[in-house]
């Protein structure tokens, strides 16, 4: 096929992609975006099966179809709520598959073939380098992000002694790779050096990272798997992988941000694994010392009885204790009563942006229920009962309060203006951020301790009873 | 030169694109949104596919490297146009 045809067929598949980004913005289209992109692709991957520079299809029609296997069986697997495990293991895939081809193409058209220096050729080499560095660290990155959330690896910030010493170092030594290779592109050495040391840079750079900070990390990750697409682009001279590329990074980028501004945390501490200094250590006892009250479910079933409007808070405790259907059955008990009921959505709830939402709607609950913190923190107010479950540091008072504490600055629901709280935890045990939460000691909280799931369940039975 | 300059523009003015538009996306589609993210980027695939069909008499390490590259991006777009419809399919689900 001409390759102007070519081209503008590529361009054809570019305007499909932007097509199901913007479907994605409405829940009403975001089906339709979806199945446009798959489109696209489509599009992309037949035409590019006609280029003349392929000779055999064996390798391809084996590749696509052990990979398609894979994909398939991982997408009807996957449990809901280890959906950022599988986005993280994905990021790592894309980084690799960039990896893989900008390291085909540099054997191919440089270290193989009898290499032309020049402006051209440098070009090349540039992008070559560049998608080889930024694949590597997406790929160990994404397998030691992966790792953590699926819990092989400890979730807690493993961070090396010197860590950001060490992390310079190799970032300096990995730039100095990519200058020599510009300078000598057909010197192996230097390339295999580039992708050793952006491979360790991966691994150091995410073992460094806490556990709260994990959506961070799984955003940027998602970032650089696009920028790596884009950058591949540049090697292969092809303005389609461009455009989808720097779609993903961009869509990366802001999610990171996003989570970045709901914690309060700069991007800088959350990639070195730093926390806010704490001023004077707050003790646990002292807060809660006589002043939290402990509840039935009984009890808490009779305040709901008598309310007009309940909140839930729901958090990652409730996904660990798999108590998403209970929680809709409650919300069902309570709609019956003529109880106006919502959900508030921390943007930091779950381990990745958005994972509370789609946890929920597995659950069945409408997506008009689950309302944003902006939106719904200036009616706990007119709430009469706001039932926490499984949510800590975002429901804590003191980021708003105690200019001292660690977390101080950090957006929260503001739950504790609800006329009842009521708290469904395990014990009075602390959050990722390690603190005391005054919200259990208030005068209008109740604690309702045990397993999150059996203590929703027994909530509604209570409710169904008095009703 | 002239090329890439052209290149790099459409790289800037793709990016400003997507942050216009993803800025959009509301927070209950944050998820679905990241696992067809990772769809997309799985359009290496293109390149994978003219490494692993290419000449493989020169060296049989590009094929090899073109072929691992099929396989890690065709299960990325694969895995995740599918899982994305399976959430977001929770999501327009109508409950009575």
């Amino acid at each position: 096929m001409d390759n102007s045809l070519i081209q503008l067929i590529y361009l054809l598949a570019a305007s499909f992609f932007v097509l199901g980004i913007k479907g994605m913005t409405k829940p009403r289209t975001a089906i339709r975006g979806n199945q446009f992109a798959a489109v696209g692709m489509l599009i992309a991957v037949l035409v590019t099966l006609l280029d003349q520079k392929i000779v055999s299809y064996e390798f391809i029609i084996l590749g696509i179809a052990l990979g398609g296997l894979l994909g398939a069986i991982l997408a009807i697997k996957v449990q809901m709520t280890a959906m950022p495990q599988m986005v993280a293991l994905l990021n790592g895939f894309g980084g690799g598959a960039s990896l893989g081809v900008a390291a085909a193409y540099y054997f191919e058209t440089i270290s193989g073939a009898g290499f032309a220096p020049g402006l051209e050729g440098s070009i090349i080499v540039v992008a070559i380098a560049a998608t080889t560095i930024i694949g590597s660290v997406t790929l160990t990155g994404s397998v030691i992000a992966f790792g953590k959330l699926q819990e092989i690896i400890s979730g807690n910030s493993i961070g090396l002694p010197g860590g950001k010493v060490i992390n310079a170092v190799l970032v300096a030594c990995a730039l100095y790779a990519l200058v020599s290779l510009i300078n000598a592109p057909t010197q192996e050495m230097f390339f295999y050096a580039m992708i050793v040391l952006a491979a360790i840079l991966g691994i150091t750079l995410v073992l460094a990272i806490g556990g709260a900070d994990m959506p961070v990390v799984i955003a940027l990750l998602n970032s650089y798997s696009g920028i790596a697409a884009a950058s591949t682009g540049f090697i292969m001279n092809n303005t389609m992988l461009i455009v989808a590329g720097s779609l993903v990074g961009a869509s990366g980028l802001i999610l990171t941000r996003i989570m970045c501004v709901a914690m309060n945390r700069s991007l800088i501490n959350v990639l070195f694994g730093l926390m806010a200094e704490a001023g004077d250590s707050i003790d646990a006892d002292e807060v809660y010392d006589g002043k939290v009250t402990s509840s039935s479910p009984d009890e808490v079933a009779m305040i709901i009885e008598n309310a007009r409007r309940v909140v839930i808070i729901p958090g990652f405790g409730l996904a660990m204790a798999q108590a998403q259907h209970a929680v809709r059955e409650l919300a069902d008990s309570m709609k019956k009563l003529g109880i106006e009921v919502e959900y508030a959505i921390h943007p930091v709830a779950g381990r990745m942006p958005g994972h509370m939402n789609v946890l929920l709607a597995e659950a069945e609950v409408p997506y008009e229920q689950m309302i944003e913190m902006d939106t719904i923190n200036p009616t706990f107010e007119q709430t009469d009962v706001a039932i926490v479950i499984g949510a800590n540091d975002v429901t804590n008072p003191m980021a708003r309060e105690d200019k001292g504490c660690p977390i101080y600055g950090m957006p929260i629901l503001n739950v504790d203006k609800s006329r009842t709280v009521v708290v469904i935890k395990r014990s009075l045990s602390a959050g990722f951020a390690g603190l005391p939460n005054p919200l259990f000691a208030q005068d209008n909280t109740l604690m309702l301790f045990g397993d999150g799931k059996k203590a929703v369940t027994d909530l509604t039975a209570a409710l169904n009873e008095a009703a | 030169m002239e090329y890439l300059v052209l290149l790099l523009a459409l790289f800037v003015i793709s990016l400003f694109l997507g942050v216009e538009l993803i800025n959009k996306v509301p927070p209950n589609l944050h998820t679905p949104l990241m696992s067809g993210c990772n769809a997309i980027s799985g359009i290496t695939m293109v390149g994978a596919v003219l490494a692993a069909g290419a000449e493989q008499e020169i060296t049989p390490l590009i094929g090899f490297l073109g072929f691992v590259a099929l396989v890690l991006s065709t299960t990325n777009v694969v895995a995740g146009f599918m899982v994305t419809h399976r959430m977001l399919a929770m999501f327009t689900r109508r409950s009575k």
